[in-house]
């Protein structure tokens, strides 16, 4: 089935230590990249060289590692704006993940903008981080929440949004991709419209900017969030990307070095962005390896990388349909979703389910996948998942749907 | 992972000992895993310091289903005070599979006995680390 796939994918395995071990005795199968992406040899080396080679704080010194770490650390932000089509890198602000990320922009954005009866719209599928920033925000600003909810397939109910969002409206925040149904949102429309009545609207990108060609421009929205984990780049490092013209008329997020120009005794004027939103010393090695993960996907293609994910969303929507007695959410034609599958099956719970596959070496997550509202929208408690990336293979999902019928049969 | 499902998990899980709720309960607390969204809620008659009778009801995985199952069996006829002493070791050794290393499902297994002390105790909850 994968004739189709412009790239190797046994010689990009290689690439991937990780992937040469054996757990439980089996070949390891992961499909847990939605939670977190493995790492290619690429990204590690340069971490490690960063720390073994020219560690040193960035922004500061004078002497000759430290201005090396200031090179490659904002080459990095360079490189993450063009991976994303940013109008310029001052646009990419650091931060240590998609949450983070989120929560400054709730912080300083909705802190100066939000008044009391003010609303915030969100949707039913998104990850608590998308979530609970936002209620944090309406508790202190007196806004209100409301949320666009699901049509049977997992989509967003569109037809909501005409009667959603009004000129009280500020803001707009929605996942370009749920993590558990896989949905890929129509994030420009919906922009569009939110625009329309001046909302500023806020896109979590970290279940996309991994497996698509992602540009800003096309999107529309103000503001793009992501992590570097989820993309083959290591722990530690997110982004945010906002329109020039917003950040340069939010106040700081956190307070400390990097974002002050001048400090006195009772206040202080702050720093141009990004680092106004950069307090302390960042992940510069972490950031450095960021921009490697960016250089070893652009080396295959975000194209090519979505349409392999495409084909191996395909074949897996085809084999875990044949599994008796699974239930599968989010929709069920590949070309709308990405390859983030869960499901639930009769009479295993789904953390059995995990456990059951962890034997036979096929890792997946299990849980509600920090989308307790999706769940109790979709009146389960829990679900598999099983999310594929670039490494995997049509292979690891017939072991998947192996271990399903093994788990089946044991709680037959 | 075959040793988790050894067949006694399995038989507990599917038909569970003392499953449901007592309209009478003189104790009634349930406990909540944020962590998988598994719920277990132990109702007990006490009458003269005796659990006279208990159930449980909830969801959960087999682990915790079965360890629920046992648990609410070894109490049965307890003094209460024997109940808040009982020691999640010998809750382990009862469902007798290695869980040593596996804290995810370490918690599975202990949330009966977290909702059965919290209750007992009377308090909102209750770490793992003090059952």
């Amino acid at each position: 089935m994968s004739q189709l796939t412009q790239f190797d994918v046994l010689a990009l395995r290689r690439e991937f230590p990780i992937l040469q071990q054996e757990v439980n005795g089996h070949r390891l199968a992961f499909l847990d990249s939605a939670a977190s992406s493995q790492k290619p040899r690429h990204v590690i080396d340069c971490l490690e060289d960063y720390y073994r080679r020219y560690n040193a704080n960035v922004h500061r010194g004078v002497y000759k590692l430290s201005e090396e770490a200031t090179f490659a650390f904002e080459r990095a932000r360079g490189k993450v704006a063009r991976f994303i089509g940013a109008a310029s890198p001052r646009e990419v602000v650091f931060t240590r993940n998609t949450t983070e990320a989120l929560n400054l922009v709730a912080q300083s954005w909705g802190g100066a903008n939000l008044k009391p009866g003010d609303r915030i719209l969100l949707t039913l599928m998104e990850h608590h981080s998308n979530i609970v920033p936002w209620q944090m925000l309406a508790q202190r600003s007196g806004a209100v929440l409301d949320y666009i909810g699901l049509d049977g397939a997992g989509r967003l109910a569109l037809e909501q949004l005409d009667q959603k969002l009004d000129e009280r409206t500020k803001l707009v925040a929605v996942a370009h991709q749920s993590n558990v149904l896989g949905t890929i949102n129509p994030v420009a429309q919906i922009a569009a419209r939110a625009h329309a009545v001046g909302a500023v609207v806020v896109v979590d990108g970290a279940q996309s900017v991994p497996h698509m060609p992602v540009d800003v421009k096309n999107l529309g929205c103000d503001f793009l969030a992501f992590s570097g984990h989820k993309m083959c780049g290591p722990t530690g490092i997110g982004v945010l990307w906002g329109r020039r013209s917003l950040l340069e008329a939010m106040p700081p997020f956190l307070g400390g070095g990097s974002m002050i120009k001048v400090v006195e005794l009772e206040q202080s004027s702050y720093a141009d962005i990004p680092a106004r939103f950069e307090a302390g010393t960042p992940a510069i090695g972490e950031a450095i390896a960021l921009g490697e993960a960016i250089d070893f996907l652009d080396s295959i293609g975000m194209e090519a990388i979505f349409q392999h994910e495409l084909e191996l969303t395909s074949y897996a929507l085809e084999r875990l349909g044949a599994v008796e007695g699974l239930q599968l959410y989010g929709p069920d034609s590949a070309t709308e979703r990405g390859g983030s599958l869960s499901f639930t099956l009769e009479h295993v719970h789904p953390h059995d389910v995990a456990s059951i596959l962890d034997g036979v070496g096929v890792a997946v997550r299990a849980g509600h996948h920090c989308t307790q509202p999706l769940h109790r929208h979709l009146n389960v408690p829990a679900t598999t998942r099983a999310s594929f990336y670039i490494y995997n293979l049509p292979e690891e999902i017939d072991r998947l749907a192996a271990g399903l019928d093994k788990a089946r049969k044991l709680f037959m | 992972m075959d040793d988790l499902y050894q067949q006694q998990i399995i038989e507990h899980a599917r038909r569970p000992h003392n499953f449901g709720t007592l309209s009478e309960a003189t104790i009634s607390h349930e406990e909540y895993n944020p962590l998988c969204g598994d719920k277990v809620r132990i109702d007990l008659i006490i009458e003269d310091d005796v659990i006279i009778d208990v159930r449980f009801s909830g969801q959960g995985c087999a682990i915790s289903q079965a360890s629920a199952s046992l648990l609410t069996d070894e109490i049965k006829g307890l003094s209460v005070n024997a109940a808040k002493e009982y020691q999640k070791d010998e809750l382990l050794e009862l469902i007798g599979i290695p869980l040593d290393k596996n804290p995810t499902r370490l918690r599975c297994a202990l949330l009966s006995l977290k909702a059965l002390k919290a209750g007992l105790y009377g308090v909102g909850n209750i770490h793992d680390e003090d059952l």
